[in-house]
């Protein structure tokens, strides 16, 4: 066996258990908390009063405006001399939970306001309430049209969590750092990380490609020719 | 008693109704006619309050609201009100989403909160009435316009509403697409069905209604037996617009 699969072999379970026990989880929950946080924003910035979605829109504006790097520095490093210490692997969450819930608000809101006026009357002329119209009537409707660019924002999560090893968290990439550290060889260790990242990746996708099947079951959109 | 009083409304201070007052004489279909703009659309969305009235009464039996430029209503108030009409639209607004029969079911189940067994068997027997109950488990968007209303009809009827409003239910239709709409509106107003109809379609209008009232500039300027209005009106704005529709 030639020696950089012998070395890609043995660093594959470090690597890989890395991934699992701290990459996924990260970009799991991030992804969940931030899609709370962007809903809440979306439906804030379309329907609350003008401060409060003034508040909101000012979240969105910072967020997008800065790097996440520089973000996750200002949680990890800058907030201690404000008396604010947080862990590594709290501060990765917060860090990536603000981000998505910036991002994923955007796509909420396209989404909402890509269904009809006439959606909500014929909700209205039945009867429902604001609460139920939005509920049974709208929201199902926008996430047929949220899952495509939700799914890019979650893939784009799952790579963005290696910024984490740089807020000393010891996921998959800062994993690979310290073979490299050891060993002398980040050709094949970086490669290597970057296939787990791969790997990831077409799973997360091949799920969204389900769920765009799921939520469109109703038809009447434009499909793919066969 | 079915009134609408003095409705006023106001677009961004244009008046596009001008005080209207109209009964609805109950267990009858009362059209509405006008050139386009005339504040017929409004006017019918008034009655259920998808539009606010800026000054007025709405009356549907017991059930009073009034309104005032000042005042808007009360959540409340509308969802009494829409719980007491059903509407019709002119493009259908089925919920793409839901199955045909769940569109049916939908305000028994989430409204009324019935239970969905026997919700699903009043959606049932109403699709039987329009003829769509062998597409009841079909998508929205696989069916013709023609079907889809039918299938909106059916779902404006399930809470059994004192008062249909009607906004337009053929002008998206090719002429023999109306047709089958024009068949279960008549049967429905033979069954004594009360109903507010804005509609261009003379066809419809002459066929079920038994009041009709013209609308023009946000007034209503006559109003009277089909025959009257349309063979021979007293008012010449009705008169230049009957002879416009070609009849």
């Amino acid at each position: 066996m030639p020696d950089w699969l012998q070395l890609m072999l043995t660093s594959l379970w470090p690597l890989l258990r890395a991934g699992l026990i701290l990459t996924v989880p990260l970009a799991i929950l991030s992804f969940v908390l931030g899609l709370g946080a962007g809903l809440l924003t979306a439906v804030v910035r379309l329907f609350a009063p003008k401060p409060l979605a003034a508040i909101a829109g000012f979240y969105v504006w910072i967020i997008r405006g800065t790097p996440l790097l520089v973000q996750l520095f200002v949680i990890f490093y800058g907030l201690p001399s404000a008396g604010i210490l947080i862990d590594a692997f709290p501060a990765a969450l917060i860090g990536f939970t603000l981000n998505v819930g910036a991002y994923t608000s955007e796509v909420i809101r396209a989404a909402l306001t890509s269904i009809s006026k006439g959606q909500w009357e014929a909700a209205y002329s039945i009867g429902m309430t604001t609460r139920q119209a939005m509920l049974r009537t709208i929201l199902p409707q926008a996430t047929r049209v949220a899952v495509p660019p939700l799914g890019n924002t979650f893939i784009s999560l799952v790579k963005d969590t290696s910024l984490a090893a740089a807020i000393t968290v010891p996921e998959l990439f800062q994993q690979a750092q310290r073979i490299v550290a050891v060993t002398y060889e980040p050709l094949i260790l970086y490669i290597e990380a970057a296939l787990i990242y791969l790997v990831f990746s077409s799973v997360l996708t091949a799920l969204q490609t389900r769920l765009e099947t799921q939520f469109g079951r109703y038809g009447g959109f434009l499909e793919r020719q066969k | 008693m079915i009134r609408l009083s003095d409705i006023e409304k106001r677009f961004s201070g244009n008046l596009v109704l001008k005080g209207v007052g109209l009964t609805v004489e109950e267990g009858a279909v009362t059209a509405l006619i006008g050139p386009s703009g005339s504040g017929k659309s409004t006017l019918l969305r008034c009655a259920n309050l998808l539009e606010t009235p800026d000054a007025g009464a709405v009356e549907i039996g017991d059930l009073r609201v009034d309104f005032s430029a000042d005042r808007r209503p009360s959540q409340a108030d509308s969802l009494r009100v829409r719980r007491r009409t059903g509407m019709i639209f002119q493009n259908f607004q089925l919920f793409p989403h839901r199955r045909v029969v769940e569109n049916v079911m939908e305000g028994l189940v989430t409204v009324q909160k019935w239970p969905k067994a026997r919700a699903r068997e009043r959606a049932m027997d109403l699709l039987g009435k329009v003829g769509m109950a062998e597409k009841a488990e079909a998508w929205p968007a696989t069916l013709s316009g023609g079907q889809q209303q039918r299938v909106a009809i059916a779902r404006a009827l399930a809470p059994s509403p004192a008062l249909i409003l009607c906004d337009e239910p053929t002008s998206a239709l090719d002429p023999e697409l109306a047709e089958e709409v024009v068949d279960v509106l008549r049967t429905l107003a033979a069954e004594g069905a009360t109903m507010l109809m804005a509609t261009h379609d003379l066809r419809l209008a002459r066929s079920v209604a038994r009041h009709v009232a013209f609308l023009e500039g946000g007034e209503i300027v006559e109003e009277g037996q089909p025959d009257a209005i349309f063979g021979n009106p007293r008012e010449p704005r009705t008169m230049r617009f009957v002879r416009s529709l070609g009849l």
